[in-house]
């Protein structure tokens, strides 16, 4: 054992070509990825996406078919689980059910033969607010207490990095919400880079400095959650991060806004939201950011008239409340149903379905994709 | 905490209690009536000839089967087995002893195999594992007879690498003994231990490893915990029946082997000594449940009783 007993400081990890293949079924596809020191970073992505086999590679439970794992300079790739200054929070616990609750969050203090156990389990137990359960068995525990065993049980050995796969997706909606709030207090708390494992995109948002977002094996975009939601560089973030319309539309000029032909209207889009200056593009705008008015009528919305675009012609098709927020379905001329959520604030008219609407957007609320893209990539079935 | 319990234990109680009196009496009552089979089978062929079998260890020896017994507690047949049969009942435990630690080591590994490593092939081994009680216990123990026979195979290639001297034998040895003991009940060990092997959840296994623990470590503070059910009931389903077992020592040793079951036997159906025979039963039988009860404690398997 070479490491020491001082406070742990995240480390830096980074992720180089890293690949895993079952057969001929690649799972984690030359996956780069920088994780800096004592950053909370979320790994987002659908069901089946890989998350959990790049924990595993990194926490040594699974093999790399090739690629580095480099924590702090040192590529950790091919050393044993437990050579690793790396320790996981497990999807379903995995606490031991032989073992009673001060146990089991001692287990690796007493595998690495750390001396003065005793009080640093109970200051753990404290620090998860579970000192009176110690002598407990796991299975007399609730589900989030259980939860909090299992990130105290990895958390006692200061590892320079922390790995959560789904930590909280066994519990109910409420103490999810609970949960996210004290991990990411714990987190602050202790400075341990936290890489955690969630298809709750929310959840991510919430939490982390940074997300990772990923598909098939790949990640599509990293930055921090409003960089993500604002600007995603593909339908498939656009999508699996809230909701997008993706409007069909042809560059004509690009400058410092690229003007685009959205079926006969001009919008133009700032340079630096457009991941393509040329051909064909999906026009991006998130729905609450859509103003609605009666057809005819100028949006009311300060600065929308000014860098703003409108689309005339559509036709409410569907209102559903609820409750903050009205969600409207526009039928456009084209055919297309586009989605806008109204705060119901009592600033804005109600619409009802058959009313003819106007859209309109401010430029820098849009962001401009490639077409070839799939526009329904990364949406809920 | 306590107040949550204290809460609980009421809700708990407030259902059970809910339901209106008269269908439960019914419905204990139907119970009852269907435990009854079962209490009579009990009660006809075990408390009664276990009874039995108390009062013949008291009655008086000197009686015969054609003139009868009289029974006149005589306490002192029990002392009397004990010292004309110590040596039997010792080599009864130990040989029964032996044959249960060489099963747990031989099966151990087979049963892990079994549960964690065989693939596709794990149904095949479980069925050879059982396939031997196609046979009968008498024609296996028989086979062993000829396997360990004089001029047999066995006995051959160890003399000529020199482990067994010339005029050495295995037959109607210890070690014959033992060996058809250990053979005979092994599938009695093989089976409860791949039952609660097979149960252990694998990222267990794997927590341990990423806290630290290395293959062996995590083995022996997992695997072999959780696996200490099984590891107690097949020490228990080899050990009772090894210990009371008298034809592996008649097939495969001679009196000088002689294990307290050859005893009762021959008290019983030879010398026709009833009293006796049946103070060594009913010794036989103390010995095991207080060994049993000492044992079970002392794993801390409980839940098997
Ligand atoms: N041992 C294995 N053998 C073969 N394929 C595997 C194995 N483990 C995972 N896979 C496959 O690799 C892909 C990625 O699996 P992984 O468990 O990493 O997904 P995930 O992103 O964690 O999904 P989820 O959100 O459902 O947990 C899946 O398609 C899965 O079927
Ligand atoms: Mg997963």
């Amino acid at each position: 054992m070479t490491e020491t007993q001082t406070p742990a400081a995240g480390a830096q990890l980074s992720l180089r070509a890293l690949t895993k293949r079952f057969e001929k079924f690649v799972a984690v596809d030359a996956l780069d990825l920088d994780v800096g020191a004592g950053q909370f970073f979320a790994l987002l992505g659908p069901s089946g996406c890989g998350k959990t086999t790049t924990l595993r590679m990194i926490a040594g439970l699974e093999e790399p078919t090739s690629g580095q794992i480099l924590l702090g300079g040192d590529d950790i790739a091919r050393l044993k689980p437990y050579k690793r200054p790396v320790n996981t929070v497990f999807q379903n616990y995995a606490l031991f059910p032989h073992l009673n609750i001060f146990e089991n969050v001692a287990f690796g203090l007493r595998r690495r033969r750390i001396g003065n156990v005793k009080p640093k389990v109970d200051e753990m137990l404290e620090l998860v607010q579970l000192g009176a359960m110690a002598t407990r068995k796991p299975s007399q525990l609730s589900g989030g207490q259980q939860q909090r065993v299992a990130l105290a049980r990895a958390l006692i050995n200061q590892p320079r990095i922390l790995l959560l796969d789904e930590p909280l997706g066994a519990l109910d909606l409420k103490l999810r919400r609970q949960m996210q709030l004290e991990l990411k207090r714990i987190q602050t708390e202790v400075g341990i880079t936290f890489i955690h494992v969630t298809h709750d995109q929310e959840e991510a948002m919430t939490m982390a400095d940074t997300i990772a977002v990923m598909n098939n094996g790949v990640v599509e975009q990293l930055g921090g959650p409003t960089e993500l939601y604002d600007n995603p560089a593909t339908t498939f973030v656009s999508n699996f991060l809230g909701q997008s319309n993706l409007i069909r539309g042809t560059v004509k000029t690009a400058g410092a806004d690229v003007v685009v032909d959205v079926h006969g209207t001009t919008a133009a889009v700032p340079a630096d939201r457009a991941r393509v200056t040329s051909g064909d593009v999906w026009v991006g705008v998130r729905p609450e950011k859509v103003e609605l008015t009666a057809a005819g009528q100028a949006a009311g919305a300060p600065g929308t008239t000014q860098t703003g675009t409108t689309l005339a012609g559509g036709v409410v098709a569907e209102v559903a409340f609820i409750g903050v927020s009205t969600q409207y379905l526009v039928e456009m001329p084209w055919g297309q149903q586009l989605t806008v959520f109204v705060q119901n604030n009592g600033a804005r008219d109600d619409f009802r379905p058959g009313d003819p609407v106007d859209v309109h957007w401010r430029g820098e609320h849009t962001f401009l994709l490639d077409a070839a893209q799939d526009a329904h990539a990364g949406e809920e079935e | 905490m306590s107040a949550v319990v204290g809460g609980l234990t009421d809700a708990a109680r407030g259902t059970a209690t809910t339901p209106t009196p008269t269908p439960i009496s019914r419905r204990k009552l139907t119970g009852y009536f269907l435990l009854l089979p079962a209490l009579a089978w009990l009660a006809i062929f075990f408390a009664v000839p276990s009874v039995q079998l108390m009062a013949t260890s008291l009655y008086d020896r000197s009686g015969s089967l054609e003139y009868g017994y009289e029974m006149t507690f005589a306490v002192g047949n029990y002392p009397a087995a004990w010292t004309a049969y110590a040596t039997q009942f010792g080599r009864s435990f130990m040989y029964a002893g032996i044959a249960t630690v060489l099963a747990i080591f031989l099966a151990y590994p087979l049963a892990y195999a079994i549960a964690f490593r065989a693939g596709r092939f794990k149904h095949l081994m479980l069925v050879l594992v059982i396939a031997p009680f196609f046979t009968s216990f008498l024609v296996r123990t028989l086979a062993w007879n000829s396997i360990l026979a004089d001029n047999g195979f066995v006995v051959g290639s160890l003399k000529t690498i020199g482990i067994l001297p010339e005029d050495g034998r295995l037959l109607a040895s210890s070690v014959a003994v033992v060996a058809g003991l250990t053979y005979n009940f092994l599938p009695f060990m093989v089976l409860p231990l791949y039952a609660s092997l097979e149960k252990i959840d694998l990222r267990l296994v794997e927590a341990a490893r990423d806290l630290y623990a290395n293959g062996f470590t995590a083995f022996r503070k997992v695997t072999l915990p959780l696996s200490l059910p099984g590891l107690v009931a097949g020490t228990l389903l080899t050990f009772i029946p090894a210990s009371g077992d008298y034809i592996n020592s008649q097939l495969l040793g001679t009196p000088k082997q002689a294990m307290i079951g050859n005893v009762i036997d021959r008290n019983f159906l030879v010398i026709l000594d009833y009293p006796m025979a049946a103070a060594c039963s009913v010794t036989l039988m103390v010995a095991i449940v207080t060994m049993v009860l000492f044992y079970v404690r002392r794993s801390g398997a409980e839940e098997l009783l």
